[in-house]
């Protein structure tokens, strides 16, 4: 669209009367409930809202005096570096490895994005079974390697169990893009540089890695939300965020205390604060990182 | 091309109009069917074999009248049909009955407005009913103060024992009878060849609410927030629980006893053989009996020799039936017919039978023993024996505390820290008794109270 372009519309409504079902929608399924929360952080009502009294900051400084919420800001964080690192570099590994290969591009690269196709919930139970105390395959590997596995009782296991799982389902997500990224790498470059007398691996840290910059930024800013918002089923299924709190991370928090424990002043205080701090992250990422990203 | 097209278009025409009439006589025959008789909505949280069995005792009711359809509708877990109601209710458009979790109790009591106690409704509806017809422990746990029933008693169980039998006589032992005895028997369980002695489920259930009532102890001021909402404190870091605790955290190190994790997630670890002893709700009777390839026996729940009033007698846990407000005014005859229906003999003779809960009403317990059907699993009188123990003192008629859930999750959380190693059982009693007492404060606040 030229800016300078006088407007190509007949009527100066006729824009707006366009735009209005999509913000119509938006006002009704996005704008409003998240005003509905925002409220909602202030007061502090029975489940059955029969008694609903305004709490100024009282949900928030319960928050912040509850041992367990700072814990689970812990928790969240290691999951997300974790998971983030394990699944993004192992992505970008088999997307390199699989380029490399003469023949075969399509059978391990279906194999590769199969893991995704799982849904999180089917892949918790899956794991749950392999890993489940004494009883799993999984297990009784671990057993005869000499490990005492028992995620129920041990919170390191769990947390490793948790983080695997959930690399394991984002690998996949990962590696699709770093495949389409290193096929946008010109083939003119990494000749140029064969030809200069460099190897392959410092090829790929000098040419591919820089070049792939941009996709490397975009899937640390997905990774991190995806483990922020929308790793509460596995945990829900795997370990209910246990043992002792070891993988309660802050949305399953805000799931246990909105819906299980109808506090829902403190559920909206919550996800205000999810909010926010994706917020920031977000912003330091762009601010941050996107200055080391050289787009083409 | 175009007669085609006009074909198609004349074939896609009789096919709309023809989906339309099937549409409209199916309204029409459902309205119709809806206009003799009033529609009753039960929301359960009853899934698989269970669900089907309310549906049969549905079924038969109503065959039994011509007036009512009583329609159970599956709305998920506990939790979720608790949040389904709450959400049903705030819209103004409440179900007729829904069944809530015993830890939804208190929740659902302080929420005055929002439903009609059982002994009103069938006061007013002038059905002959009192809470003497139900197995005491199974009423005190869903009566007001003055002993009516608010709810009414449906799917009850308690904790029992399940013990593997053959490596019960291959360590020439029998169930333990006090926590005493479990010591011994644990280890001479491990001597003669099982890997664990005992394994539990619900740990906040039954190591510490179900342990509390069944040795007559206190679990919270208030005779366990029966008498009060407002200041209500957690006794759970005296004494005997931390002995107690104390105690499974030594066997943990030793092998006596193994967590399987929380909920039913540790039965597994009973029905493959590898710990000779499960702790859980009487109701895993059916899938324990599926899954075990061992002959096992059905034991009470030891006590602490050491404490006077032991053992006193457990209540129920499981779920009870509310009767929302606000419905039109012709459906609370046809709800009263429903519970009327649902505490005689016959239903819940046939209930106890097909799921392994407990009978809640004496009418349905009198109906099994003629029945025979003590004789025929002598392991289901074990949870009656546990909650007729005793009649229940003021404080073991149960526990009513706000935000259970919650307060159950934090105690699960301390505990797995005591089996782990990483606290000693009275910090962990200590902090949970603290997180506890704030929870049971911001509920009476919330409540304005």
């Amino acid at each position: 669209m030229r800016s300078n372009d006088s407007s190509p519309f007949p009527q100066r409504w006729l824009p707006y009367l366009l735009l209005a079902p999509q913000l119509v929608i938006t006002l009704v399924f996005f704008v409003w409930p998240t005003y509905d929360a925002l409220s909602g952080a202030f007061y502090q009502s029975s489940p059955f809202g029969l008694g609903t009294h305004f709490a100024g900051l009282a949900n928030f400084t319960a928050l912040f005096t509850d041992p367990n919420y700072l814990h689970a800001f812990g928790v969240t964080a290691l999951y997300a570096v974790a998971t983030t690192l394990a699944s993004m570099g192992l992505g970008l590994l088999l997307a390199v490895l699989t380029e490399g290969l003469l023949r075969g591009h399509t059978l391990f690269r279906t194999l590769f994005i199969w893991p995704y196709a799982v849904a999180p919930a089917i892949a918790g139970a899956l794991w749950m079974f392999m890993f489940a105390p004494q009883v799993g395959p999984g297990t009784r590997l671990l057993i005869a390697l000499g490990i005492h596995w028992n995620y129920t009782l041990h919170g390191h296991q769990a947390m490793l169990l948790v983080i695997a799982l959930t690399a394991w389902q984002q690998i996949a997500y990962n590696f699709l893009f770093f495949t389409a990224g290193l096929q946008g790498i010109p083939a003119s470059l990494l000749e140029a540089a064969a030809l200069d007398g460099s190897g392959p691996i410092r090829r790929f840290w000098d040419v591919t890695f820089p070049l792939l910059a941009p996709t490397t930024f975009f899937l640390l800013v997905m990774n991190t939300l995806y483990v922020f918002f929308d790793t509460f089923g596995v945990i829900q299924i795997v370990t209910q965020g246990g043992p002792a709190n070891a993988t309660t991370t802050l949305v399953y928090k805000l799931y246990e205390d909105g819906f299980q424990n109808l506090n829902l002043g403190s559920a909206a205080a919550q996800s205000i604060i999810l909010m926010t701090l994706v917020g920031l992250l977000t912003v330091f990422q762009f601010r941050y990182l996107d200055r080391k990203v050289h787009y083409q | 091309m175009q007669s085609f097209g006009q074909k198609a278009l004349n074939r896609r025409t009789v096919g709309i109009v023809g989906g339309l009439l099937a549409f409209s006589t199916l309204f029409g025959a459902h309205s119709a069917y809806a206009a003799d008789r009033i529609q009753i909505q039960f929301w359960n949280a009853m899934s698989g074999k269970l669900g089907e069995t309310v549906q049969h005792l549905a079924d038969e009711f109503n065959q039994s009248q011509s007036r009512y359809t009583v329609k159970p509708v599956f709305k998920g877990t506990y939790k979720q049909t608790m949040l389904s109601t709450i959400a049903a209710f705030r819209a103004h458009n409440p179900p007729d009955i829904v069944q809530i979790f015993d830890v939804g109790t208190a929740t659902m009591m302080s929420a005055k407005g929002a439903y009609i106690p059982v002994y009103e409704l069938m006061k007013k509806e002038q059905i002959p009913f009192s809470t003497r017809q139900f197995i005491p422990a199974a009423a005190s746990y869903y009566s007001n103060t003055r002993g009516h029933l608010v709810s009414l008693p449906f799917n009850s169980s308690t904790p029992v024992i399940f013990y593997n039998k053959a490596l019960f006589a291959k360590a020439g032992v029998q169930p333990p009878k006090t926590w005493a005895e479990m010591g011994a028997v644990g280890q001479k369980l491990r001597a003669t060849g099982a890997a664990c002695g005992f394994t539990t489920g619900w740990p906040a259930w039954v190591q510490l609410e179900q342990f509390s009532l069944w040795n007559g102890l206190h679990y919270a001021t208030h005779d366990n927030g029966y008498k009060a909402i407002k200041g209500v404190k957690l006794l759970i870091n005296e004494k005997p629980y931390v002995e107690h605790l104390a105690r499974l955290g030594a066997w943990s190190k030793s092998g006596v006893f193994e967590y399987g994790g929380p909920e039913n997630k540790s039965r597994p670890l009973f029905v493959s053989g590898h710990c000779a002893m499960y702790m859980g709700s009487s109701a895993s009777y059916a899938a324990i009996k599926g899954g075990a390839q061992f002959p096992f026996g059905i034991a009470p729940m030891p006590y602490d020799a050491r404490l006077s009033g032991a053992p006193q007698n457990t209540v129920v846990g499981g779920a009870s039936l509310w009767v929302m407000k606000g419905l039109p005014a012709s459906h609370y005859a046809g709800i009263a017919a429903f519970l009327k229906f649902m505490m005689s003999g016959k239903a819940q003779a046939y209930w106890a039978s097909h799921t392994g809960y407990v009978p809640v009403t004496l009418a349905g317990f009198e109906q099994l023993k003629r029945e025979g059907f003590y004789q025929k699993q002598p392991g289901a009188m074990v949870a009656i024996d546990e909650l007729s123990n005793k009649p229940p003192r003021a404080w073991t008629m149960g526990i009513r505390l706000g935000y259970m859930p919650q307060l159950r999750q934090i105690e699960r959380n301390e505990m797995e820290a005591v089996f782990a190693g990483h606290k000693s059982a009275q910090a962990a009693l200590d902090d949970a008794a603290r997180q506890g007492d704030k929870l049971l404060a911001q509920f009476a606040a919330s409540v304005g109270q």
